[in-house]
């Protein structure tokens, strides 16, 4: 018969409540610019009765599109301002210190720990460097990359000579070619997304059940645990 | 003296009422208040008139047969005897070398002074042979009448884009005006479609004889004034856009109530022109009107973006042509089969490691 053992665990506040505000509310619109972005591209079954003053709904589905597209633009927005005055671990997915042969190195450790060739992976108090270019290169510029052109998709209804499409429609679409070139790299930008968070949300699983450390109550709580006192 | 358009309408026969009521409609369709008809009228009394080039290059000459088409008969009758004066080889009364001693005539005597219309575009493979004009390859008879113009009117999708000659994989290189090497940093003003629309055409040219200078222009060189909206935001089918209300397929029931045509392939929501607002053949109807979807004849590049009938690009470069959401979903099968896939294998790893401790 075994006996549980009690271990006591190290804790470090790592994510103030703007950074979890912004990851729950990011979510959140990210759910919803992926749902309603597809139905915008395949639209539901047709509505088939009445007139059509009677319905509006592929313009609700444009509207929580359009909602929740600046709900994620004034996220990210605050982010970034987080990333300037906050703590290193609020820049650190912005700007991944590639320059440095050690985060390489970890980036190597961290690949073969997912390969599970090595038993365990080494301690971290923000993101391990793979997370880190992970995040970096599918969630920063990709949202970056949805933002302009999604922006730029919005002004071409709003029309000329508002700022949507001063700022973005006006030299996006001749960047691209034309709006349907747009239309398609914004799929393309969606997909990108929806492979991120099914990355995301699985790594975020299976790092909580087998790394060191704590993952998805860090993001709810602040703190990060970790589950053993050895040093790296 | 040179002779002013007012003349010229007046040796046509036309009379001063009829030209009074072209001047009116003129400003209306240039959306205009009514205080600019009388304006118009008298820049056509007072100014000599403008000569205009119009060249033929690779086309279909649809731009032409728009353009005779003007709905108000007065704007066919005016325009068209006034530019036929100088050179249009398809309907010029001159031909052979009568027709293209005309082109030399005009540059000598209104050097830097007159319009070149370009209706078709140059192919510059093999120095330019897979278009010759009056014995010599189209661009030379181009980049010569450019050099001397004041400004340049590219007619129609080919002069402005390339459309199906320049379509992949463009085996001539048919080249737009603005691409053409030699062409310099001349004015040009797009007007794209297959055709345009022909009132568009007239507006443009009665515009700038009005005047005297370009009509405003986007970014990329379209007259704002027909090409600054898409086909979808001035679209009589809009309402049933927002209510979710589609034509599922030709022949449904949808079809027949007059249902928005996104789901068959609609390109309204991503083409900008005034088919929607101006209409065709005098404002009778447009294709969308007609029932079927817009194919976005307008866009740069309309023919190398898949089917008509489909609202996402084929995008190539994967082997096989395929389309973003096709391309997505193979991408988050592949992620989400390869997350399950090592989730398992994990699972499996973790299950003998505390094998091992126990």
């Amino acid at each position: 018969m075994s006996v549980a053992k009690i271990h006591t665990e190290e804790a470090i506040y790592v994510y103030g409540p703007w950074i979890r505000i912004w990851h729950w509310t990011q979510a959140f619109a990210i759910l919803v610019l992926g749902v309603t972005g597809y139905l915008i591209g395949a639209p539901p079954e047709s509505v088939s009765s009445g007139e059509a003053s009677d319905h509006f709904q592929m313009g609700y589905i444009r509207y929580f599109h359009f909602c929740a597209a600046y709900i994620l633009i004034i996220g990210f927005v605050v982010r970034i301002w987080r990333a300037i005055v906050g703590n290193r671990h609020n820049r650190e997915i912005f700007l991944p210190p590639v320059w440095r042969t050690s985060f390489w190195s970890e980036v190597w450790h961290e690949i073969k720990w997912y390969a599970l060739v090595i038993p365990e992976p080494k301690k971290y108090v923000g993101h391990n460097p793979l997370a880190l270019l992970a995040m970096h290169i599918m969630y920063v510029w990709t949202t970056i990359f949805m933002i302009i052109t999604g922006l730029s998709l919005y002004g071409e209804g709003t029309g000329m000579g508002t700022w949507q499409h001063t700022f973005f429609t006006s030299w996006v679409n001749p960047l691209f070619g034309q709006s349907q070139d747009v239309h398609t790299w914004h799929h393309l930008g969606m997909w990108m997304l929806i492979c991120f968070v099914i990355t995301h949300v699985y790594v975020a699983v299976r790092e909580d059940i087998m790394s060191r450390q704590s993952i998805i109550s860090s993001m709810i709580s602040g703190w990060r645990t970790f589950k053993d006192n050895r040093s790296n | 003296m040179h002779e002013t358009f007012y003349d010229v309408m007046r040796r046509q026969g036309i009379t001063r009422r009829s030209f009074l009521k072209y001047c009116s409609l003129a400003a209306a369709a240039l959306g205009l208040g009514p205080e600019f008809a009388p304006k118009i009228a008298h820049a056509m009394e007072t100014k000599p008139r403008i000569p205009v080039l119009w060249l033929h290059g690779l086309e279909c000459t649809c731009c032409s047969e728009s353009f005779i088409r003007s709905a108000h008969p007065l704007a066919k009758d005016v325009i068209l005897s006034m530019i036929s004066l100088d050179y249009d080889d398809t309907i010029m009364a001159a031909a052979g070398h009568q027709a293209e001693a005309i082109i030399e005539e005009t540059i000598e005597k209104y050097d830097g002074n007159f319009i070149l219309a370009v209706e078709g575009n140059a192919p510059l493979n093999e120095d330019g042979m897979y278009c010759i004009i009056g014995g010599k390859p189209f661009v030379e008879q181009l980049t010569h009448a450019a050099k001397h113009a004041k400004a340049i009117i590219s007619w129609g999708s080919c002069a402005s884009w390339g459309c199906v000659q320049a379509a992949r994989p463009n085996p001539t290189r048919a080249t737009p005006t603005h691409k053409v090497p030699g062409i310099g940093n001349k004015p040009i003003i797009k007007v794209p479609g297959c055709p345009p629309i022909s009132e568009v055409m007239t507006a443009v040219i009665t515009y700038m004889l009005t005047f005297e200078k370009m009509p405003s222009l986007d970014r990329q060189g379209r007259p704002k004034m027909f090409y600054s909206q898409r086909i979808h935001d001035k679209c009589y089918r809009r309402p049933h856009f927002d209510a979710g209300q589609f034509v599922e397929k030709f022949d449904d029931e949808g079809a027949k109530k007059g249902y928005c045509l996104y789901k068959v392939g609609c390109k309204g929501p991503t083409t900008y022109n005034a088919c929607s607002t101006v209409r065709w053949s005098g404002g009778l109807s447009f294709p969308i009107q007609a029932g079927h979807p817009c194919i976005g004849c307008s866009e740069d590049g309309f023919w190398d973006k898949g089917s008509f009938y489909d609202r996402l690009t084929d995008i190539h470069g994967f082997g096989v042509e395929a389309d973003a959401d096709e391309i997505g979903t193979t991408a988050a099968v592949i992620v989400g089969g390869a997350a399950a896939i090592h989730a398992g294998a994990s699972a499996v790893k973790r299950a003998t490691q505390q094998g091992d401790q126990e």
